[in-house]
């Protein structure tokens, strides 16, 4: 059973479980189309993105609280910057927004090795400062965004010799978080780095003795996940138009996504296509819960419970797993 | 044997806060040599080997690789400069198959392939997840993956510890064609028999220091074993008269361990201990004593055999049962016990809180009293007792034993309580158990100081492998022979009085 | 116990003696920076300090000072209950309406129930499943906030209403002193008796400190840890009563902004977000600290980002401040 839900089965089952879903969606809804399944890319992306920085974090062995306030903080950067700014301007916006991204994750890490205070209290006090940070920012939902990166997320993927029935179904959401996650993640998890990040977060100690630096390889793993809550900003920038102060709900979406998505929380095991299927699955329950016209704070209800139901039993099985 | 010497660390010493772990240590390895590195335990050996490995730094000393001087900070920089290890236990990352392990150690994977099958693991699959493969294949691969980057100097800490005889003969062939290739190992092992037929030389280490390096030859077990006890020797023999049979007989036993099985590391235990008996464990590291201790205070599952309390059967799902049978464990590592940041009061009263029904207001005057009488006969030093962890360790240790002495358990299973505490504490502690079987109460004391077991103990079982290969009255178990029992070798015939060692001793070699 | 008493032969170096004297008497630093507070308060504003501003204050910091009682309580085991800002908001908004129906008494019963659920749950989640604290009460808090929001709907023609007594309760003042002391005076007294008296206040110490060693003392951590749980919501929804008399109008994010101070409070008084070290006197000076904070943030025109990066800086601040003087010894 163990087995199981290390192996590929795990994420088999789960894109299963996704097929089965939108079969279902198809049947209380038989008009459910290419539309609609542009709206559920577009509701997907931030979260995708909190998952997947959560996702590398966890598999370091760590966790991270302040996915939803480094969010918060650069999707208001973004918005703030491109605010009656040139559209060329937000060519440079973009990678600067990362870049931030990217040093603020690492400044977590490196609180983390240096003060020694545990993940979970460096990256809570991290959520206050960034959510701070991000109101000094923007004190109120405002800003801009540039068209052309609005543009990014709407519509689909046009390509010549494909019949539009094929391309309708392809948003452009969807490539867009194919190739920034695929930009990041692929040559990571083939390099030295990502072997080590796995390493570190399955067993320190054997980690340190294969040569492995432990304190550098930590920093590293909260950086990455600090640029993938940058691009996760940036979405929230590209599909409302504006920056909003207020971090979302995706600390705990992001958790039990990895969670269901074969990412065991303690580190080493899972990738990210389990936790991104585990995402799309959670917002398509929401939708369908929505097109069975259940009060969508019931809805709200359901899926909190399904996502606290997960975690514990990811937590029930990461501990049989220590004891074992 | 004129050549200069390959590896040579000289006068390593290494303190933790106030306690020397090494003295002043060497360590002289020739080119084409397997020297074993001896020592009881605490004599230094695990600290020694952290060193040369880079897992700590040392305090002084020097270390001479090819008569290069090395500052070896990580396991990395050990390896580059052409010392590798392999652990006691398993190295590989759990999470990650053999081939992704290979690549983050940068190991080339032809050689490591021909080392595993050379090691007789023909059918290895390196997409397999480390997780998945039985230990003892993940330390032959450990020991391929070494190989592989042919190193100079190759330490194998306790290698064939968890292997099967089969494998185990194989891994004992390689190291000794290593030896013929011109390359160096340092052999750890608590096994007389394998370092007679491997090594060359061995190094003897005791309270730190290295006090020998002897040839191995035959009938230099015993030289070896003199070397690790030191003047004690003469001074055990001396102390060593047999006497009557101190074996308490026909009384109902308190504690009965019938066949008691733990996972792989405790085979088929048993015996009994008395009412108003100190019954001494005496075990190496790592011979299934820590799975003792954790079956009988309910801390781990026993995987099969029965633990009977006064005749019942019995089964312990949490420690909570065991303390309800009146069954304490002290553990040896005083931080796995104590409440750090609290009072003396505070955790000696502790078991009181424990149960539902105490949960209400304390009636502070009488745990006063009941932490107070405690307290007196131990004699705690309290001036410190705000928090336990300015206490010294001594009187840390007697906190332990206070708290069951306040809860009045009838039984105490003490693990190596007397272990870096200053010897008046020892004496102390040493009093107090034999007050303590005075007034019927029974205790189960494991202990790494050999002579303690004279000082404080009713018999003795002695536990090598997993399994009790010998249990001998007080009166006949000074330290020389407890030394030998306790590496598997048979009892002396010119002192062999007992029975009862016969038939166990024999299983020795089979394990 | 004097200082002296624990150095033997050697001088213990200042360094150190500091940090002892830090973890001794960590109540002492405590008032001296409320004092100095205070002081650049009046040195900024002269005059702001009366007899009405610190009833004023007083009576802002008793909401905090109880919501940072959950937290004290939790941390002590070495978790956090971040779920009692939606309790207490619920409980307040639950008798709000049903007391339109109710007698005041029961509809107080009814608003009790969802406290006492959810702290189940958190403590299920934490004791039996081993969630981490902080995931599990978040993920509640969540589930609370929706149920309130579907409750919402079917009372939302019923109204709302604060009963007087919680009113006078939450904002009188009798000969100038604020009649919350009623209700906090006790509840103080009860935490502090509980933390320092009782078995159960012993056990939060002990789980906190060593699970493992109070494992081997029999403690059952599964029990203590949904006792403190279900303590710790009923406590929240007290709060929430309170604080609804304070603000007198209920709303479904009533008490939500005290969550991230009431953390703070537990956290400057001096309790250990690793558990096992701490206690409930130095978190009331820590919640009065804050409110003195807050005014003089407003009075610097300090703006809100501001005083949560300063929140969050606190935290860690004092956090790995605490870890050195745990490691130095």
């Amino acid at each position: 059973m163990m087995a199981f839900f290390r192996g590929k089965g795990w994420v088999t089952g789960l894109f299963v479980l996704l097929a089965l879903l939108f079969v279902f969606t198809r049947v209380i809804q038989p008009n459910y189309g290419a539309n609609d399944f542009g709206s559920l890319v577009r509701a997907v992306l931030p979260f995708a993105f909190a998952v997947a920085a959560q996702t590398v974090v966890v598999i370091a062995g760590g966790i991270d609280l302040s996915v939803a306030s480094m969010m918060a903080l650069t999707s208001v950067i973004a918005a703030a910057m491109m605010d009656g700014a040139s559209e060329e301007f937000a060519l440079l916006v973009v990678p600067f927004v990362l870049l931030v991204g990217f040093a603020l994750g690492a400044l977590n890490g490196i609180l983390i090795v240096v003060t020694r205070v545990p993940d979970i209290v460096v990256t809570l006090a991290m959520l206050f400062v960034l959510q701070g940070a991000a109101l000094l920012v923007l004190g109120a939902p405002g800003g801009s965004a540039a068209e052309w990166l609005k543009e990014l997320v709407v519509g689909t993927v046009g390509m010549p010799g494909v019949p539009e029935a094929v391309t309708d179904w392809i948003p452009k959401g969807l490539v867009l978080l194919l190739v920034c996650l695929g930009v990041v993640w692929i040559p990571l998890r083939r390099s030295w780095l990502g072997l080590s990040i796995y390493a570190i977060g399955s067993n320190q100690l054997a980690a340190f003795r294969s040569g492995v630096p432990v304190a550098r390889t930590r920093i590293v793993a909260y950086a990455i996940a600090g640029l993938f809550g940058a691009m996760g900003g940036l979405t929230l920038t590209m599909s409302t138009g504006i920056g909003a102060p207020i971090p979302g709900p995706y600390l705990l979406a992001s958790v039990a996504s990895v969670v269901l998505g074969g990412v065991v929380l303690g580190g080493g095991r899972g990738g990210l296509v389990g936790p991104i299927v585990a995402v799309f699955l959670l917002r398509l329950v929401r939708t369908d819960l929505t097109l069975l016209a259940i009060d969508p704070n019931v809805a709200a209800i359901v899926e909190g419970t399904i996502m606290v139901v997960v975690v514990m039993l990811g937590a029930f099985l990461a501990m049989r797993g220590r004891t074992q | 044997m004129t050549s200069s010497p390959l590896l040579d660390a000289t006068g390593v010493a290494k303190n933790y806060g106030a306690v020397a772990a090494l003295r002043n240590a060497s360590l002289s390895v020739l080119p084409g040599e397997v020297h074993a590195l001896m020592g009881a335990n605490g004599a230094g050996k695990s600290t020694l080997v952290k060193i040369l490995t880079g897992a700590v730094p040392a305090d002084s000393g020097s270390i001479l690789i090819r008569g290069q001087s090395h500052d070896i900070r990580s396991p990395a920089q050990a390896r580059r400069a052409g010392l590798v290890s392999v652990y006691q236990e398993p190295a590989l990352i759990p999470d990650l198959d053999v081939a992704s392990n290979l690549r983050l150690t940068r190991t080339p994977l032809e050689p490591f392939r021909q080392w595993v099958r050379e090691l007789g693991v023909p059918d290895l699959d390196i997409y397999a997840t480390a997780r998945d493969i039985p230990l003892a294949i993940q330390r032959v691969l450990d020991l391929a993956r070494a190989l592989a980057i042919e190193p100079d100097v190759l330490l194998l800490d306790e290698m064939t510890a968890a292997l099967p005889a089969d494998l185990a003969e194989k891994v004992l062939d390689v190291v000794r064609r290593q030896s013929k290739a011109g390359r160096s190992v340092i052999f750890i092992s608590h096994r007389f028999l394998e370092i007679a037929a491997l090594c060359d030389r061995a190094t003897v280490l005791r309270d730190g220091e290295t006090v020998g390096v002897v040839d191995i030859e035959p009938g230099v077990e015993e030289r070896i074993v003199e070397l690790m006890l030191g003047a004690k020797m003469e001074k055990a023999r001396a102390a060593a008269l047999p006497s009557g049979d101190a074996v308490p007989s026909g009384s109902q036993a308190r504690l009965g361990l019938r066949n008691l099985r733990v996972g792989t590391r405790l085979q088929d235990v048993s015996f009994d201990l008395h009412n108003g008996e100190v019954l001494g464990v005496v075990a190496l590291e790592g011979q299934g004593q820590d799975q003792l201790f954790g079956a009988l205070s309910g801390s781990i599952r026993p995987s099969g055999g029965t633990i009977e309390v006064d005749g019942r059967p019995v089964e312990f799902a949490h420690p909570a049962d065991a303390v309800r049978e009146g069954i304490a464990y002290v553990p040896g590592d005083r931080a796995e016990a104590l409440l750090m940041q609290q009072s003396v009061q505070h955790n000696i009263a502790l078991p009181f809180s424990a149960s539902l029904r105490n949960w209400g207001p304390i009636d502070m005057r009488k745990e006063r009293q009941l932490v107070g009488s405690a307290i007196e006969r131990l004699q705690i030093d309290t001036r410190a007792q705000r928090e336990v962890q300015r206490l010294s360790g001594g009187n840390q240790q007697k906190v332990t034993i206070a708290r069951w002495i306040a809860a009045d358990a009838r039984t105490i299973l003490c693990f190596d309580p007397t272990r870096g505490i200053d010897v008046r504490t020892k004496k102390e502690i040493y009093r107090l158990l034999r007050e303590l079987a005075e007034q019927g109460k029974s205790v189960l004391f494991y202990t790494s100081e050999l002579e303690e077991v004279q000082f404080v103990c009713d018999r003795a079982v002695v536990i090598f492998g997993g399994r009790v290969v010998d249990i001998f009255p007080a009166s006949v178990a000074d330290e020389a022979t407890l030394t030998r029992a306790s590496y598997g070798l048979p009892r002396d015939e010119k002192r062999d009085i007992a029975p009862t060692g016969g038939e166990a001793s024999g299983q020795v070699n089979a394990t | 116990m004097s200082l002296g008493a624990t150095s033997t032969t050697a001088p213990v170096p200042l360094r150190r003696r500091i940090k002892r004297f830090m973890s001794d008497r960590p109540l002492v630093p405590l008032l001296i920076l409320l004092v100095l507070l205070v002081l650049v308060l009046q040195i900024l504003r002269p005059g702001i300090i009366n007899e009405r501003w610190i009833a004023n204050t007083i009576k802002f910091a008793i909401p905090l000072a109880l919501l940072a009682g959950c937290q004290t309580m939790t941390m002590l085991t070495g978790g956090i209950d971040l779920s009692v800002g939606t309790v207490a908001t619920m409980s307040a908004f639950i008798m709000a309406t049903q007391v339109i129906n109710h007698d005041p008494a029961v509809a107080i019963l009814i608003c009790m129930i969802p406290a006492v659920l959810i702290g189940l749950a958190n403590g299920i989640g934490v004791g039996v499943f081993r969630v981490h604290p902080l995931i599990m009460t978040l993920g509640t808090s969540l589930i609370g906030i929706g149920c309130l929001q579907v409750y919402q709907r079917t009372v939302i023609a019923t109204g709302t209403k604060v009963p007087d007594f919680l009113g006078w309760l939450g904002t009188g003042l009798t000969y100038g002193v604020p009649n919350a002391l009623l209700l906090f005076l006790p509840v103080a007294a009860l935490i502090i008796f509980t933390l320092r008296r009782t078995g159960f206040g012993r056990l939060l110490y002990a789980v906190g400190d060593n699970e493992k060693a109070a494992r081997l003392s029999g403690v059952v951590y599964w029990k203590v840890i949904i006792a403190l749980y279900i303590i710790s919501s009923v406590l929240a929804g007290i709060v929430g009563l309170l604080y609804v008399g304070l603000i007198k109008a209920p709303s479904l994010s009533l008490v939500e902004p005290l969550v991230l101070p009431s953390v703070a409070a537990a956290v400057i008084g001096g309790t250990s977000i690793f558990g096992g070290r701490g206690g409930y006197t130095g978190t009331i000076l820590g919640a009065l600290i804050l409110t003195v904070l807050t005014t003089l943030l407003t009075v610097l025109q300090m703006p809100e980002g501001a005083r949560r990066i300063l929140f969050g800086l606190i935290i860690l601040l004092v956090t790995a401040a605490y870890l050195r003087i745990i490691e130095d010894r």
